[in-house]
């Protein structure tokens, strides 16, 4: 991202009208809101889904229910204190929150803290792929449809992009895998890698959790490529959602900037068409990308939900949705909290590099 | 799906009406490329809608149907003979499922984005007009939730709705009104801003002067002129409904089998078909949804081209506005939540 930064806009051919449009207060101030706007986001989400899981009922009698005599079920609701006022209980849940303490999970004991780094790790790992497919199909593809504006690549690029949006991510991936794993046999069909390769990576010192940084890190190039062959599918099947997004952004935008005078200044001094879009007119492009990215990071998150369920990735989406049938509600809180933090954090970094980039955004 | 006639050719009857209909007014418009996605936006949708309409014709079994008079369905049967599309692991007809499954999908989109614009429209139209403390309020809830992954508020609403399973109607109702609470931010936020600028237009303001109440600005004058871009956020807004529920039912937070058929159900049970090369359980429902998606989103973004002059000269030089001013459309959002609170 540091290298998109450095490419402002109104830079590229110095020949624009210099903008210093003043319009109250500075990057810092902007910032400190900004910041201050990352709190009401998150504790506005875990609010809403404590009250809406305890509508459903208490999480002992959700998870237990039916398996436990009555009397047996009062006693564990009582011990565990989901007797008494709803608003205690909300306020209680808050002060742990903020001590980081995010409880236990009901149905298999583990501390959530402990569990939200695990499948976290392996979350985090899935969208990064997904993000590198997006950018390497997006940017390339929607440069050439721009290029080509009208013609056919562009129709076909447009219709491509098009279909990424339409597809669903878990008909992507379900396509995905009876064609390259079952038909051809290529790749395996799910899983983030084999149990040997698991069980290398897994006995790492300090491992990160992100296998094939695992792997680079510790030599196993076996593991390695293991790990890279499970990747493929679903990154691809992720990634493609967000590719026609990236793609339609850049060509709108690559267009957009082909007619500026800049370009027409260098067309007339006989640069190439090609030099023009590769060269001059792409970088003022990637910078919506930025902001776009962020709020696509949402739409990632919920895609791998879905995606890890097509390919039992065993991610926070994978866990997730096990969690909610389960009814465990401490567990499904701890995830939603994570992911709260994560989009509004998200989307603040976003922000605040817009705000770098392009100053008519402070006010 | 053949027998169907196209919805297009309607349009060639040059009749004053006709031409001033959204949809007809913007096929005129349209030149080349963009009326061809339009035409093909068209027809996809269209055959959507007469497959829902015409259902009980077209399928030839029951969505829940799993035997007729010669006995029981066959368990997954590649397509061919008396099941076209095969039949799934429960005995289903594979076509029947798809076939019914377009009713349920339209079911779903009307009630979720009527319900979304009824609320959405309300609360943007308050909550700009009367400002305060209560559009503060407002805005913060509505960009918490539109900042969230769309799909897991669908999930936690479906649960807390319907406990994860239920009927037809009980299904398609947790379905839509999961799907609504994630459109009302977006129709929250359009209808608000513009209520926001008319606020301050002249109009408004000698509709103060005679003595007009507040519900009655907001009612006649506002409204009207606030809720023009709406179509357009319902076509949009449609495809994003039936992938959410294709969603929700893919992860089996959706309407049970037995009370209704629906794609993403059935895609999730076609998940371990793949591995043993079945494909027809899971390629025909997976068809149907991009179908469908892909005709309602060629439809809402030819409009949405054809809306904007910038975009709808195709063959002119671009204006040379694009790049900064997608930049700066792109961060608008982010001002206003600024702004706002």
């Amino acid at each position: 991202m540091t290298t998109l930064i450095e490419a402002p806009p109104t830079d590229a051919d110095g020949l624009l009208p210099s903008k210093k449009k003043k319009s109250g207060g500075g990057l810092g101030e902007y910032i400190m809101i900004r910041f201050l706007l990352i709190f009401p986001t998150i504790f506005i989400l875990v609010t809403m889904v404590f009250f809406l899981m305890r509508i459903t009922g208490d999480p002992i009698t959700a998870a237990m229910g039916g398996r436990l005599p009555p009397e047996q079920l009062q006693e564990r609701i009582h011990a565990a204190g989901y007797d008494r006022p709803l608003l205690i209980q909300y306020f209680e849940y808050l002060a742990q929150l903020a001590t980081g303490n995010f409880g236990t999970t009901l149905s298999d004991n583990r501390k959530v803290t402990e569990m939200l780094a695990t499948y976290g790790s392996a979350t985090l790992e899935l969208t990064i792929n997904a993000l590198i497919v997006a950018l390497l199909v997006g940017i390339p593809f929607g440069m050439i449809a721009a290029h080509r504006r009208d013609h056919l690549p562009d129709a076909v690029l447009r219709v491509f992009a098009i279909l990424c949006y339409a597809t669903p991510v878990f008909f992507a991936g379900l396509l995905l895998k009876l064609t390259f794993s079952v038909w051809l046999g290529w790749l395996p069909v799910a899983g983030r890698a084999k149990t040997s390769s698991e069980l290398a990576l897994t006995a790492l010192q300090a491992p990160t959790g992100i296998y094939w940084l695992d792997a680079i890190r510790s030599g196993n190039m076996a593991a390695l490529g293991d790990v890279m062959a499970h990747a493929v599918l679903p990154a691809t099947a992720l990634g493609l959602l967000t590719a026609g997004i990236f793609l339609r952004l850049v060509r709108t935008n690559v267009i957009g900037t082909l007619g500026r005078d800049y370009i027409e200044a260098g067309r007339s001094r006989g640069v190439s068409e090609f030099r023009l879009v590769t060269k001059h007119a792409y970088k003022p492009a990637l910078i919506p990308i930025i902001t776009v990215m962020g709020l696509q990071i949402a739409v990632m998150l919920g895609g791998a939900v879905l995606t890890e369920k097509t390919f039992e990735w065993q991610g926070l989406g994978f866990q997730l949705a096990n969690y909610l049938t389960a009814r465990d509600f401490v567990a499904v809180q701890g995830i939603v909290v994570l992911l709260a933090v994560i989009v509004a954090v998200t989307n603040f970094i976003v922000d605040i590099v817009a705000a770098l980039i392009d100053p008519r955004v402070r006010y | 799906m053949s027998t169907n006639v196209p919805v297009e050719t309607t349009v060639d009857h040059r009749a004053p009406l006709f031409k001033r209909l959204p949809v007809i007014s913007h096929f005129n418009k349209s030149v080349g490329l963009q009326r061809g996605m339009l035409v093909i936006g068209l027809v996809l949708t269209g055959t959507f809608l007469l497959t829902a309409i015409f259902a009980p014709l077209i399928a030839p079994y029951g969505y829940a149907q799993l035997s007729d008079a010669d006995g029981s369905f066959p368990t997954q049967e590649p397509p061919g003979g008396k099941h076209l599309w095969g039949t799934t692991v429960g005995g289903y007809d594979v076509l029947s499922r798809v076939v019914w499954g377009s009713q349920t999908a339209v079911l779903v989109i009307v009630v979720a984005v009527v319900l979304s614009i009824f609320a959405g429209v309300i609360l943007g139209l308050v909550s700009g007009y009367m400002g305060g403390w209560l559009d503060r309020i407002l805005v913060v809830v509505a960009d918490a939730i539109y900042a969230f992954p769309s799909l897991l508020v669908a999930i936690v609403m479906a649960i807390v709705i319907s406990g994860g399973q239920s009927s037809l109607f009980g299904g398609v109702l947790a379905a839509a009104i999961s799907i609504t609470v994630v459109f009302i931010p977006q129709y929250f936020r359009v209808i608000r801003a513009e209520t926001i600028r008319l606020k301050a237009e002249p109009f408004v303001e000698s509709a103060k002067v005679v003595g007009a109440s507040s519900i009655r600005i907001m009612s006649r004058h506002i409204y009207g002129n606030a809720t023009r871009t709406l179509p357009l956020i319902f076509t949009l807004n449609a495809s994003e409904a039936i992938l959410t529920l294709a969603g929700l039912g893919f992860l089996g937070f959706g309407i049970e089998p037995s009370s209704a058929a629906e794609w993403g159900f059935d895609l999730n049970k076609a998940l371990a078909d793949t591995t043993s090369g079945i494909w027809w359980t899971g390629v025909f429902p997976g068809l149907a949804i991009v179908w469908t998606v892909l005709g309602l989103t060629l439809v809402g973004e030819s409009i949405n081209d054809l809306n904007d002059p910038r975009l709808r000269g195709r063959k002119k030089a671009a204006s040379g506005k694009g790049g900064p001013d997608s930049t700066a459309a792109a961060q608008a959002a982010v001002a206003a939540e600024v702004r706002g609170s």
